[in-house]
């Protein structure tokens, strides 16, 4: 456990999970959780390296405060997304979200 | 205490029995939260996935992190997402079943990408930094927002206002207008 090898290879598995759940869920909720599955896959390898490679532990700390400050952000939006697509279609299913087809 | 239990009561001992009780909190949480079709089961798996992840912060160095997880992902966007679960109830909704293939495909890709990525990581020759250092103190990290980060510290802050202010826009006052256009209608 005191290997930068370990920790990527952990954030990995995450990285992993989160995207066969992005391609798999039709629920747009379920792919919102994914996605946070994903960017904290990101944020143990901005620490990880930060742990064990980098001059200055302060830097990788900041980026990971920013990548969370995004998340919330990205999580703000996409649920209102929902809210606005769910009273337009009484679903939540994107496979019903296609008004768009040519 | 006999000498065995002095044998596994070690301090070493004990920080792997943690860090392996944190990455199964991970994982687990995380195979929770995509596997299940109940969505309420997912945002419960999210929650312990991040908990778990709050754990590997404090293995790598940093509490001040891992309580900034705990309070904005589980305390804030986990219970948003659960706010946005009430209130558009898919859980009465008719799920059709899952089309296989699809499952076949995802697990295919990811598969691909972990194999891809994992070769990538295991044969890089990774190098420390030459001259490594500095302090772990949080006092240090607010110095560092406010002087070299300042710029990008005000941008992330804009960035939340308008993304508040634009999920406002669009969960309330475009979905109340959609509303009551489809009322006019029927």
């Amino acid at each position: 456990m005191n290997s930068l090898t370990v920790y990527l290879f952990v954030a990995l598995l995450l990285f992993c999970i989160g995207l066969f759940g992005l391609l798999q869920r039709r629920s747009l909720i379920g792919m919102l959780i994914s996605i946070e599955l994903m960017l904290n896959a990101a944020a143990i390898n901005f620490l990880a390296f930060n742990r064990f490679l980098a001059p200055d532990p302060a830097v990788g700390q900041i980026l990971v405060l920013f990548v969370m400050g995004i998340a919330a952000a990205e999580a703000a939006i996409a649920l209102s997304l929902i809210l606005a697509l769910f009273r337009r279609l009484r679903s939540i299913n994107i496979e019903q979200a296609h008004d768009l087809r040519g | 205490m006999t000498p065995v239990m002095a044998h596994y009561i070690r301090p070493e001992v004990i920080a792997y029995a943690c860090f392996g009780l944190v990455l199964l909190l991970v994982f687990a949480g995380a195979l929770i939260a995509v596997i299940p079709k109940n969505i309420i089961y997912n945002v419960f798996g999210l929650a312990t996935s991040l908990i778990g992840v709050a754990g590997l912060f404090i293995f790598l160095g940093s509490e001040f992190l891992a309580m900034m997880e705990v309070l904005i992902y589980v305390g804030a966007i986990a219970i948003a997402i659960v706010f946005a679960i009430m209130l558009s109830q898919p859980m009465h909704l008719q799920i059709p079943p899952r089309w296989r293939p699809k499952v076949i495909f995802s697990l295919v890709v990811s598969a691909v990408v972990f194999v891809s990525f994992g070769v990538l990581v295991a044969h890089t020759d990774w190098q420390a930094a030459a001259v490594r250092g500095g302090s772990w103190q949080v006092r240090r990290l607010g110095e560092l927002l406010l002087t070299r980060y300042e710029l990008a510290f005000e941008l992330i802050s804009l960035v939340l206002l308008v993304a508040i202010i634009g999920a406002i826009i669009t969960a309330a006052a475009l979905g109340r207008a959609q509303a009551g256009r489809e009322e006019e209608e029927a």
